[in-house]
């Protein structure tokens, strides 16, 4: 479903990684890992078409794909480091809000199911202001289910969340690889899944 | 600087090539320059109404012009940093635009010093003076964002798009500004109605003119050339330059 | 992408790119709804509105016929003053805390998006300064016919400076010297509002009326409708990268 080939990326003058290729079928997950600086938000954020690489291609159902490409904005769920969620908003509003947002007709029983799948449902029409970082995580979980695209991007998903929230989102991830979808995961922690599904990247082993 | 430049489309090649043509441009300018002035303050007669005062319009009409002509050369190489994304195109955007802001100055500067003999006042609110006085903030604009951006290649793309944002407004500023000025007609007078155009003295204006350009490329492309090493540092072309085998003198 | 992943096809998807009323209505109800939750903001633009007009006579003889020559040009400066106070706002919110980045990744149409918040940003700023300026007028002796093209000279000039505005937001968007670098970057562009905005009221005061005035400043507001958001949407994308 996705493929680079030969990436690589810069940060000012410093080059972060080069030679980076890899290709993801469906059914399957990308776990990058890398110590801390190592370019890995770089690559998910030009897997996501956010930037442009300084070298190399990604394809997308083997077509070349540039940044903003409105066939990889329809196939994937980005989620970086930051959560965004409005403060002024409740959870509810919030994951309606993004939901529409990425172009996805949703009825409101299946927003409150989803926040209460992430065990939310009690906070669910309170402004995000007051949840805690782990809260907002799983409202981004609750989002990733609802939204149902075939690519996940996701940037380290696991920060902030509890032992109760990490299962969740691991029984997620299975679900949605097991429903053929695929995802790109930068991870510190090992992913729980059978190693057939999972290949790794070392972002570390492709610096320059 | 309307050359195809496709071929040098790399900074590595184009760094040689740069260097001789600001080599060839900066003794064109100073000779062209020498012969405009001389006409202009020596040979040209004095004007009938305005005496030896007007002696100035040789330098602030070139730049003037210069200042025009800079910006939309400016805009040429922004929209194709933004069209093709090549480096150097936003590298020859970055470079013009100093010399640009410099011109533009120039010309209200020397605009204003005419307008005190003249008209009694150095500054009158006319259409092309206020015009060039918004163009002089466009210029500043583009070299602030510049400078308050980090990251080189998200500053090329800004100010490229800045640039152009501005190309397609200034015609509806000068457009605006006159409008302004006959509105309030009679308040001001146009303080650059030129005199009466003897041969010698379109002679003198049009060397000046040229001088200005070669110029304006000779000291473009030496800023470039600046520019390309402090942003390609480290590439392996520079350590490759011959200016580098040279030994250092301790 | 739905051939490869059948199992997967979400049901009744609203239509992706092309489509401009539901972005700008999303982008419209959100800011608004938003906007309204944190009312503190909003009221310090018009304050600082009404502070900067009603001091600055105290920087000259209060003469009625000086304040009223001057009053017009006053009311219109402080508005764009008060316009470019507001406008960090536009984006810096949503790129802080990562929902611009979602809106550039929507398969939405971004200008659809960035107009829907340029609206509501003119909404909840051009719009009031607008009814406020009459009231405002009266401590400059102007007269109704003024007062009354002054405020028909702005409803047609804020939504200008908000659209134009909106591409130095985004371009400037966490940069160093923000906001008086934003400054420096719009008010030039904004010069012909000011000129015909202010134009009009001297016009009307010369008897011509503000027909020419008007007519140039709504061709200068489609000029800025149709352009002003690619270019925003473009400047949305630089700072992301």
């Amino acid at each position: 479903m996705l493929e680079a080939q030969d990436l690589a990326a810069e940060r000012g003058q410093a080059r972060l990684f080069r030679g980076v290729a890899f290709r993801i079928e469906p059914g399957c997950a990308l776990a990058v890992t890398g110590s801390n600086g190592s370019g890995k938000t770089t690559l998910l954020r030009i897997l996501a078409g956010l930037s442009a690489p300084a070298a190399g291609s990604v394809r997308l159902a083997g077509i070349p794909v540039k940044p903003f490409d409105p066939r990889l904005r329809e196939a994937i769920a980005f989620a970086g480091h930051l959560p965004a969620l409005k403060d002024e908003l409740t959870a509810l509003e919030n994951l309606e809000s993004l939901t529409a947002l990425a172009g996805t007709r949703v009825t409101h029983s299946a927003l409150r199911e989803a926040l209460d799948r992430v065990a939310l449902s009690q906070r669910q029409a309170l402004p995000a202001r007051v949840l805690s970082q782990g809260q907002r995580r799983r409202i981004g979980l609750a989002r990733l289910r609802v939204l149902r695209k075939p690519l996940w991007i996701l940037d380290e998903p696991a920060t902030a969340l509890d032992r109760e929230g990490n299962a969740l989102f691991d029984s997620m991830l299975a679900e949605h690889l097991d429903g053929g979808g695929a995802a790109v995961v930068a991870t510190h922690q090992p992913i729980d899944l059978p190693p057939a599904r999972v290949s790794a990247l070392a972002i570390d082993a492709c610096a320059s | 600087m309307t050359f195809n430049l496709f071929r040098y489309a790399s900074p590595a090649s184009f760094f040689p090539k740069a260097r001789r043509m600001a080599a060839w441009f900066a003794p064109a300018a100073v000779a062209l320059a020498v012969a405009g002035l001389a006409i202009g303050l020596v040979v040209a007669p004095a004007d009938a109404t305005q005496g030896d005062a007007y002696r100035i319009i040789f330098i602030h009409v070139p730049a003037a012009w210069m200042s025009m002509f800079i910006y939309l050369v400016m805009a040429f190489w922004s929209a194709l940093a933004l069209g093709y994304n090549t480096r150097l195109s936003a590298m020859m955007a970055q470079a013009l635009a100093p010399t640009g802001a410099l011109m533009t100055f120039v010309a209200l500067v020397t605009g204003a010093f005419w307008g005190r003999p003249t008209w009694g006042t150095y500054w009158a609110w006319d259409a092309r003076m206020t015009s060039e006085l918004i163009l002089l903030f466009l210029y500043l604009g583009v070299i602030a964002l510049r400078n308050a951006i980090d990251d080189p290649r998200r500053a090329d793309r800004a100010c490229a798009l800045l640039t152009l944002v501005g190309a397609v407004n200034v015609p509806i500023i000068y457009f605006s500004v006159k409008w302004w000025n006959t509105l309030h007609q009679g308040a001001t007078i146009s303080m650059t109605a030129a005199p009466k155009m003897a041969s010698i003295m379109l002679a003198g204006l049009v060397l000046m003119s040229l001088a200005a350009w070669a110029y304006s490329i000779a000291a473009a492309l030496a800023r470039v050339r600046t520019i390309m090493l402090e942003r390609e540092r480290g590439a392996a072309w520079i350590s490759q330059l011959p200016e580098m085998r040279r030994p250092v003198i301790a | 992408m739905r051939v490869l992943m059948p199992a997967m096809a979400p049901e009744a998807d609203t239509p992706a790119t092309g489509a401009v009323a539901p972005p700008f209505a999303w982008a419209l109800a959100r800011d608004l709804r938003i906007a309204l939750r944190s009312r503190a903001e909003l009221g310090v633009q018009l304050l600082f509105y009404v502070i900067v007009v009603s001091v600055f006579p105290l920087s000259m003889a209060p003469e009625r016929s000086l304040l009223a020559a001057l009053g017009p040009g006053v009311l219109w400066v402080a508005a764009l003053l008060a316009a470019l106070l507001s406008l960090p706002r536009l984006f810096a919110s949503d790129f802080a805390d990562g929902t611009l980045e979602q809106m550039a990744l929507s398969p939405w149409s971004l200008p659809a998006i960035v107009s829907g918040k340029i609206a509501a940003h003119w909404l909840t700023t051009g719009l009031p300064l607008a009814v406020l300026a009459p009231l405002l007028g009266l401590q400059y002796a102007l007269e109704p016919s003024a007062l009354w093209t002054l405020a028909m000279a702005l409803l047609l000039g804020t939504p200008i400076l908000s659209l134009l505005g909106a591409i130095g937001a985004a371009l400037t968007l966490g940069v160093r010297g923000g906001a008086s670098l934003l400054a420096l970057l719009v008010l030039p562009l904004c010069a012909p509002v000011l000129i015909f905005g202010a134009g009009a009221v001297d016009a009307v005061r010369a008897g011509l009326g503000a027909g020419a005035s008007f007519s140039l400043l709504a061709a200068g507001l489609l000029i800025a409708v149709v352009g002003a958001p690619p270019a925003a949407a473009a400047a949305v994308r630089i700072a992301l990268d």
